[in-house]
């Protein structure tokens, strides 16, 4: 109970008799352990030999002989590296163009009037319902059209423009007071160079919010690169992963899809667990992405 | 003319705006729009076979895609799927940010820990969980089968498979939801919550009349992107059971995906994804004030 009594510390006297909050906070943490239990399965499996048998699979009491003959195995037979570099080239690509158009789409949101704004506001805020995964049938045919099926190229281009980013740049982007604008206006900066010089670096914080929202998902995409991608050297990891989950699956190897899987996954995870609280937050600004 | 020349001069002084944007609306423009009107045109033609030239084929498509009965299944089944992805995910997410909105080392830890499926994609999810539901060896079966008379065969029975299918969603997306929770009930007035408990309300009616009224506008967030996820992620019916047993989980995305690229009918799917367009377009009429307000309005 002296547990109980420190999660309280700060809560009003009056109810720190009460029970109902307490059992709340039991079911969570019971709930807690129940959804760590699949990533704690997947490390347990990953260091199990293969000799302790498939009936031992699922225990999730740590081998007492760890290998990391699964890890090995998962290396040699996945080409995890390739899909690696490839989904990073996608990210890194998506991110840098996504940039530079929301930073400008953003400013001119932000600071400035013309004709047909409110309409063209709510074009973007559309994208936000018809998101792109929906549409893969008739972005395949384009992407054939424009010559690049299976290319990388092809993947990253439908999620070149972002509502999400706009929307966030522009919200940054107005709360920089105006008078900052003003005296580099009197020094005769052009329109390119204020946004460059002055709303671009007091923004840095949305920029990385919108870069955490933006790898995290297109890291994640399955379907649509799934579609576009022929090539095996050109898989992303979930494609790799997938198909590499299929081939162990029918020999029962489960020690080696847990390490394949960690793989993919602890580029992401290490990243959270360092930036946990900047993940959070970005999170909770994205909604829709 | 001086109308015209009024009309000309604030279309030039409009002029950076419209570069500023151009970038964005030409992308906007092939892969939203222009994606909207071809799947439109697509939806009124057909092939004989995959090689032979287009026809018009005016609503055939359409009438085809509703006379299917997987699709028909693949929306029943969709139905289900949100409704019982939704109300779980968001009822769990609530408890957790409830019980989570003080923060302390505790409960910053507790966060993270629901919140780490959320990051995972998809597809590492279902091959975890491909060996959580393997019959008779899988985590499951091996902790809890010895409790059970009868083993489900939980992907392979097509009773049980759309239910095990949800399992992995709420798994994978309560935490997310819980996000938005905790950012709601920082609105929750303090002194208000302070001096209904002096009122002598309980833990219950300070969450029935204080807190829930006030989390509405998260409700109505949270259940948009709830059915948008209902609808667009179904990576793991890709990877765990392609819409089987007896096409007991297949959603709709997946048959828009097996009728354009097992079945080279582009027509069918088009007609597929202007119906699954038109229903989310009801639904983003619906939220749309709800979404233009959280974004600041024009």
């Amino acid at each position: 109970m002296k547990l109980f009594d420190r999660l309280f510390r700060d809560a009003p006297l009056a109810t720190r008799g009460e029970i109902t909050p307490k059992l709340g906070i039991l079911l969570t943490v019971l709930l807690a352990i129940v959804w760590l239990i699949p990533f704690l399965w997947m490390i347990v499996a990953t260091l199990r030999p293969a000799s302790d048998g498939i009936n031992a699979m699922a225990e999730l009491m740590p081998s007492l002989k760890p290998t990391l003959d699964n890890v090995r195995d998962a290396w040699e037979i996945g080409d995890f590296p390739r899909y690696t570099l490839n989904t990073t080239f996608i990210c890194a690509g998506i991110l840098l163009v996504q940039f530079v158009t929301i930073t400008l789409a953003g400013f001119a949101f932000a600071r400035l009037n013309f004709v047909g704004k409110t309409p063209i506001f709510y074009l973007f805020l559309m994208q936000l319902m018809l998101v792109p995964v929906l549409l893969i049938v008739p972005n395949l045919s384009l992407v054939a059209q424009l010559g690049l099926y299976d290319t990388l190229t092809g993947v990253m281009m439908p999620f070149f423009a972002s509502a999400f980013g706009t929307f966030l740049m522009r919200q940054a982007f107005e709360a920089i007071p105006t008078e900052l604008e003003d005296a580099a206006l009197i020094d005769g900066a052009s329109l390119l160079q204020r946004i460059r010089h002055i709303y671009v670096p007091l923004s840095m914080p949305s920029f990385s919010a919108f870069a955490i929202i933006s790898v995290t998902s297109h890291w994640n995409d399955f379907l649509w690169p799934l579609m576009v991608i022929n090539s095996p050297d050109k898989r992303p990891l979930t494609v790799g992963l997938s198909v590499f989950t299929k081939t162990a699956e029918g020999t029962q190897a489960w020690g080696t899809i847990a390490a394949g899987t960690l793989m993919v996954i602890a580029p992401l995870l290490v990243t959270f667990l360092i930036f946990q609280k900047r993940f959070i937050s970005s999170f909770v600004t994205s909604g829709i992405k | 003319m001086d109308v015209l020349k009024r009309f000309s001069n604030r279309f030039k002084a409009s002029l950076p705006a419209y570069l500023l944007l151009l970038p964005s609306l030409v992308f906007l423009a092939l892969f939203t729009y222009g994606a909207m009107g071809r799947v439109l045109v697509d939806a009124l033609y057909q092939r004989a076979t995959p090689k032979a030239p287009v026809r018009f084929v005016g609503l055939d498509n359409i009438s085809a895609v509703l006379a299917d009965p997987a699709f028909t299944g693949a929306v029943v089944n969709n139905l289900v799927y949100a409704v019982g992805t939704a109300i779980p995910s968001i009822g769990l997410a609530l408890l957790f940010a409830l019980a989570l909105a003080r923060t302390n080392a505790v409960s910053s830890a507790l966060r993270a820990a629901l919140f780490l499926p959320v990051l995972i994609p998809m597809v590492a999810a279902s091959a975890l969980f491909m060996f959580i539901f393997l019959p008779n060896v899988g985590l499951l079966d091996y902790y809890i089968g010895r409790l059970l008379p009868v083993l489900p065969n939980w992907l392979g029975d097509p009773d049980v498979a759309l239910y095990a299918i949800m399992i992995i969603t709420i798994w994978k997306n309560a935490g997310y939801y819980m996000l938005f929770f905790l950012a709601g009930l920082q609105a929750v007035p303090e002194d208000v919550m302070e001096a209904a408990h002096l009122d002598g309300a309980g833990p219950y009616r300070r969450l029935r009349h204080i807190i829930l009224p006030e989390l509405k506008p998260t409700f109505l967030f949270v259940i948009v992107i709830a059915t948008l996820n209902a609808v667009t992620q179904v990576d793991h019916v890709f990877v765990m059971t392609q819409g089987g047993p007896s096409n007991s989980t297949n959603l709709v995305l997946f048959y828009i995906y097996q009728q354009a690229v097992e079945h080279y009918d582009v027509g069918k799917a088009s007609a597929a994804t202007l119906l699954t367009l038109a229903a989310l377009m009801g639904l983003t009429a619906l939220s749309f004030r709800t979404m233009a307000n959280r974004e600041g309005g024009p």
